[in-house]
């Protein structure tokens, strides 16, 4: 189920060298390895699933997930089943199964999307850092500790307060809440990268590549940086399964992406003053959060057992 | 000392970052008063002039600051009680959930880790492995809902007892009753721990895998120790110090509360103190939160360095 453990004698080698051992496998292996780990390819499966459900299920099942049932609601929830909907509508009479694909979508592209942001963010700051070292490296890790000795989650409330004071609710969209996110969770790569630049700078290549006259930004680009991509993938995974659930939690308490646009999280929001005559409405978009970050999770730790045995 | 005075600079960066931030509102610390209509404008201007708010921030920063040092975190802007007295009254409220909470994953996290460890690949490894992946990947504040439904709301009938169980509330009267009390925590302490000990328990299992491959606890199998004398004795604590790094830096959950599972069971806590700040835009009581939060993750991360370093005489710090 969980690999990788039997390389745990050689853990003591020198931090960094672990990060290197992805490069030196092939992509061959790499892929067989993975495969071996039954649960993480199952976990992609299911992850390919949800996109399919997100992409393709709006076409195979074309319910607007804003419409309300005026012939049937009368302000309560309806059952599964009830009037043609499949998993029944929420305490508006929205259908809820058209509005789990239209959140689907929203909370995918969120997570995909901050975590891209992210990942680019911190690896060129941390690719600088390590780099060059020196005082840029100092403010870069400096700015690195003050983004991580703010509590997350307050402070993303916070922000996300503040833009939907300045102006309307609504403005509060996708881009604001993929920015935030993505610019407040870079340290965790950059210090990543950082790690493994400091010992890929040193390395003969590296010399060579100066030698023959590289420009600074090829060498961090061409050369290290294929290098130090092994612990960036596995980290990017994992990262979005976090994303998920913080983009959940937010939309939850009114913070994030506001309705009538469906989120797994803001579908949730009311769900609890409902739950004793609705537990369904309750029950699946946050059946669909654990799942698809469960499938993520399994997924990241088969990818960091296959790229990167050393490292656990 | 000097990693102390090191973090002097730091938190003084991040409460200037978080007053910037918070500057920022439309209203500034007055938005509270903006939505009340008995408040004329000139009403408004008057408290800016009191308040020192027609001054740039750099200098409203210099006053706040002037104040916190002398333990004085203003007053909220909504109902005017003192920051320090209201968090001071919210505290004892997140550290009884927060502790039992973490003392029992911790507890759990260990022996889950040293058992998972110790029986790696058996049935036992991968139940509890699943277990941490399960906790890892749960959105809290789902968990609760399923939690209230199963056990608050209708109730569960199992093994002959029926068991429902309060959930909203740190206790039903006001009259203490430790029966009562216990009840009220279990569900905020079940929802919080799960998160805990996934991750306490897999940081066990790996910390503990690793030492069991090492000389000193072949040794100490080879001179005839007993199996449960060899993991627990030179196993255990060394495997423990790991632990007590990832330990000491979710110790600041214990101020900053749970904001969700607090607002989830409506508990008393400094989490719904600042959700509740939050939804008024209560300045004072938002800042004075917000910094409490980065000073304890500071004073915890300099902890960890120096619990690891005591426990580990080989970590040198230059």
């Amino acid at each position: 189920m969980i690999e990788g453990e039997p390389a745990l004698i050689d853990v003591r080698q020198t931090p960094g060298l672990s990060e290197e051992a992805g490069t030196e496998v092939s992509r061959n292996t790499t892929w067989r390895r993975f495969r071996k780990n039954r649960v993480a390819f199952v976990g992609a499966v299911i992850l390919l699933l949800m996109v399919l459900f997100a992409a393709v299920g709006p076409l195979v099942y074309p319910v607007d997930p804003n419409a309300i049932d005026q012939v049937h609601w009368t302000g309560y929830p309806l059952a599964p089943g009830v009037a043609g909907h499949v998993l029944g509508t929420d305490e508006n009479g929205r259908d809820l199964l058209a509005r789990l694909m239209a959140g689907a979508q929203i909370s995918l592209t969120v997570a995909v999307s901050a975590v891209v942001l992210s990942v680019v963010i911190g690896t060129v700051l941390g690719a600088i850092s390590g780099f060059y070292g020196g005082w840029i490296d100092f403010w870069i890790m400096r700015a690195t500790d003050v983004v991580l000795c703010i509590p997350l989650l307050p402070l993303l409330l916070v922000l996300t307060a503040i833009v939907s004071a300045t102006s309307n609710k609504a403005s509060l969209s996708f881009v604001v809440i993929v920015v935030l996110i993505g610019a407040l969770s870079w340290p965790g790569i950059a210090r990543l990268v950082r790690a493994s630049f400091l010992s890929l700078r040193e390395r003969e290549f590296a010399e060579a590549a100066r030698a023959i006259g590289d420009s600074d930004a090829r060498i961090i680009f061409r050369h290290l940086l294929p290098n130090a991509v092994a612990p960036i993938i596995v980290s990017a995974t994992l990262g979005i399964a976090g994303v998920i659930l913080l983009e959940s939690t937010l939309s939850f308490l009114g913070f994030g992406i506001q309705p009538p646009q469906a989120s797994w999280g803001n579908m949730l929001a009311n769900a609890q003053s409902t739950i004793t005559i609705a537990p369904w409405v309750a029950i699946f978009p946050g059946l669909c959060i654990l799942i698809v970050s469960l499938a993520i999770n399994y997924l990241g730790d088969g990818l960091r057992d296959a790229l990167d045995p050393n490292q656990r | 000392m000097r990693r102390t005075l090191q973090n002097v600079p730091l938190l003084l960066l991040i409460s200037m970052i978080i007053f910037g931030i918070l500057s920022q509102a439309p209203g500034g610390p007055l938005t509270p008063y903006l939505q009340n209509p008995h408040i004329t404008e000139a009403d408004i201007a008057r408290l800016k002039h009191n308040l020192g708010l027609d001054q740039p921030v750099p200098i409203q920063y210099l006053h706040w600051l002037g104040r916190v040092v002398t333990g004085d975190f203003g007053y909220s802007t909504s109902n005017s009680e003192s920051v320090t007295d209201a968090i001071l009254e919210r505290m004892p409220a997140t550290l009884e959930l927060m502790s039992t909470a973490l003392g029992i994953s911790i507890v759990l996290g260990v022996l889950f880790g040293i058992l998972s460890a110790v029986r790696q690949y058996s049935w036992v490894d991968y139940t509890i492995t699943t277990l941490a992946f399960f906790g890892q990947s749960m959105p809290v504040f789902w968990f609760a809902l399923m939690l209230q439904l199963a056990f608050a709301v209708t109730g569960i009938t199992a093994f002959g007892y029926h068991i429902a169980l309060p959930s909203s509330g740190i206790s039903s009267s006001d009259t203490f009753d430790l029966g009562d009390r216990i009840e009220h925590l279990i569900l905020p302490t079940i929802v919080l721990s799960l998160a805990y000990l996934a991750s306490f328990s897999r940081f066990m299992r790996s910390s503990m895998l690793e030492v069991i491959h090492t000389d000193y606890m072949r040794t100490a199998s080879a001179k005839g120790l007993s199996r449960v004398k060899v993991i627990m004795k030179h196993g255990f604590r060394n495997a423990l110090i790991p632990l007590v790094t990832i330990i000491a830096l979710t110790l600041p959950d214990l101020v900053g509360g749970a904001v969700v599972t607090e607002t989830l069971f409506a508990w008393p806590g400094m989490g719904r103190l600042f959700i509740n700040a939050l939804g008024q835009f209560d300045f004072a009581v938002l800042m004075g939160v917000l910094v409490l939060g980065a000073f304890f993750v500071v004073f915890c991360n300099l902890l960890a360095d120096i619990a690891y370093a005591w426990l580990d005489p080989r970590v040198k710090y230059s």
